[in-house]
């Protein structure tokens, strides 16, 4: 079978993030850019899958700058088969991202999409969703856990939902967002690095696929929200009780 | 044109605070777009929520039918797509929650609308105001191509009250249509706590915890003394003490309770893109370093396995007395 996995090009999320002069972006000088957590997850559970189900290949693909080729290396390097680029210089909506990566599946033809449940940049956790829909398949957001059917043609994922979890079912092919609990991404190892060199990482453009990613959504200002300063410290549990009863007035 | 549809979600025959907020939203935004705010209620035998609904001053549409039963993404966008259509809506609302978050894209795709996620503030018919990087931006979006398709957050809005004339309730004749996905099961997490995301008093454990059982052993007291829901950071959720359904923080639940306590927490930014709009936040945590002092408004240097117990017991002193 072939997975499809997408990869994005986030800041760290421990990156203290300030906005740029412009007001139009954020600083980027000096942040370390990594996958985004979630994205790192779908990679792991698609490397799962294949070592579990011979003959199974995984395509990572990005969209992003040329940057991005640094991101997908290093999932090669986990043991994705060969990777995608998308090249643009836009930042796209979810919407356009989900057009674009449409266009990649209309080509490939996977049996499953696995993605990561929220990039920690824009943190919209849409495109999964909006994909799924394109294609006219079902979709699995916030997997905890996947179990593929004996013939590869069905899938039971276990979702985090409000409350509990949710178990459903479905045909392939599907769309499969990954949430925190579904594994524990692996680190890639020195041969793995080694070998990631070989492995193919075609780029294509935006306009090559010929899709529609005119933003319907503008964002018209950036603003830091204002700080919380911190308050005092107590020195005992009776005076936490007691600010806490009779200053704040919440307990 | 000009009606706001909002989707009001349900738990065991009721409304939680959270889909309240979301109707809130969608009046606020009706108004800014000069047309009528309707409430759609979806599911299998939804008539008494569609009239409780109805008391919260909308007209309501009923959508019921066996195959809404139980919410699926594809079975709800092709009711609510149909009745986009019919109602002339030009944008659509609900609340960010599993639901929310799961349905609303793929209702945006199908619709070719513009859309804006986790929205926490509404300036006009078509600019909101959303949080990016983990809390530390605020972006003021335009959505330009209508219709629009709106996912707010619930602790930024306050919920609707039953006020106003009654609306009106019909019920529209829409299938779920086709679906690909099959309902397997539902294992709800049992608690006589409150719900994390309506609790006025939330007590969250971090990595200082140690171990699951240490949830059970110090903070469940605290939190039955408090009445309090019981919260996680993403590292406890990370180390697999609690549950993913208890984190709080950016890729979790967001919650802005009257008091938050955080118990061996340090404070990642990603914990406190989901708390830091609580009124009063308590941190106990032994490293008087930890970034969670600089955001607390009282903060106790101690050994939280010394600390809660004690806490614990003055609490119920408290209550006693």
């Amino acid at each position: 079978m072939k997975i499809l996995v997408t990869v994005k090009r986030v800041p760290d999320p421990e990156t203290v993030i300030k906005i740029g002069p412009d007001g139009a972006g954020i600083v980027t000088d000096n942040v370390k850019w990594v996958i985004n957590p979630f994205d790192e997850i779908a990679i792991e559970e698609a490397l799962r899958i294949k070592e579990k189900v011979s003959g199974t290949e995984v395509v990572l693909v990005s969209i992003g700058q040329k940057t991005s080729q640094e991101q997908l290396r290093t999932g090669l390097a986990m043991g994705a088969d060969r990777a995608i680029l998308v090249l643009t210089d836009a930042s796209l909506e979810p919407l356009a991202v989900a057009r674009v990566l449409q266009k990649v599946a209309d080509g490939e033809k996977p049996d499953v999409i696995l993605m990561g449940k929220q990039a920690i940049d824009d943190d919209s956790n849409c495109a999964g969703q909006m994909l799924a829909e394109l294609l006219g398949w079902p979709q699995a957001t916030f997997a905890s856990k996947v179990e593929l059917g004996g013939d590869q043609k069905s899938v039971k994922v276990t979702r985090e939902v409000d409350g509990g979890l949710e178990t459903d079912a479905m045909p392939l092919p599907a769309v499969i967002t990954a949430d925190l609990r579904l594994n524990e991404p692996r680190y890639a190892s020195l041969p793995g690095i080694m070998k990631a060199r070989k492995k193919e990482l075609k780029e294509i453009s935006v306009a090559d696929l010929g899709v529609d990613v005119a933003p319907k959504v503008k964002i018209v200002k950036l603003e830091t929200p204002p700080k919380r300063t911190g308050g005092r410290k107590v020195a005992s549990v009776q005076e936490l009780v007691q600010v806490l009863h009779n200053e704040a007035k919440v307990i | 044109m000009g009606n706001v549809l909002v989707v009001a979600e349900h738990q065991h025959g009721k409304f939680p605070k959270t889909t309240l907020a979301g109707l809130a939203a969608g009046k606020q935004l009706a108004g800014l777009v000069g047309g009528k705010c309707i409430g759609v209620v979806l599911g299998q035998g939804v008539d008494a929520l569609a009239n409780e609904l109805a008391e919260y001053g909308v007209d309501v549409v009923a959508v019921d039918d066996a195959k809404l039963a139980h919410y699926l993404a594809d079975a709800y966008t092709n009711a609510l797509a149909e009745l986009v259509k019919q109602k002339g809506a030009d944008a659509v609302v609900a609340t960010a929650t599993a639901m929310g978050k799961d349905l609303l894209p793929r209702l945006a795709a199908r619709l070719g609308a513009g859309m804006a996620s986790d929205v926490t503030g509404i300036v006009d018919a078509s600019t909101f105001k959303r949080l990016m990087w983990a809390g530390n931006v605020i972006a003021t979006v335009k959505v330009e191509a209508t219709p629009r398709v709106v996912s707010v957050r619930a602790t930024a809005f306050d919920a609707a009250a039953k006020d106003g004339a009654k609306g009106t309730v019909e019920t529209a004749a829409l299938g779920g249509g086709e679906t690909k996905v099959q309902f397997v099961e539902f294992a709800e997490t049992k608690s006589d706590r409150p719900v994390l995301t309506e609790a006025s008093i939330v007590v969250s454990g971090g990595r200082g915890l140690k171990n699951g059982e240490n949830f059970g052993t110090y903070l469940e007291p605290l939190c039955d003394a408090l009445g309090a829901a019981m919260g996680a950071s993403r590292a406890a959720v990370d180390a697999g003490f609690v549950p993913n359904d208890l984190q709080v923080g950016q890729t979790g639940k967001v919650v802005a309770p009257t008091l938050y306590i955080a118990v061996g927490i340090s404070g990642a930014i990603q914990h406190l893109a989901g708390m830091k709009d609580s009124k009063v936040i308590v941190a106990i945590n032994k490293d008087e370093e930890a970034p969670i002092f600089q955001i607390a408004d009282y903060g106790l240097v101690a050994d939280l396995f010394k600390a809660v117990p004690e806490l614990t017991e003055e609490v119920k002193k408290l209550k006693g007395a």
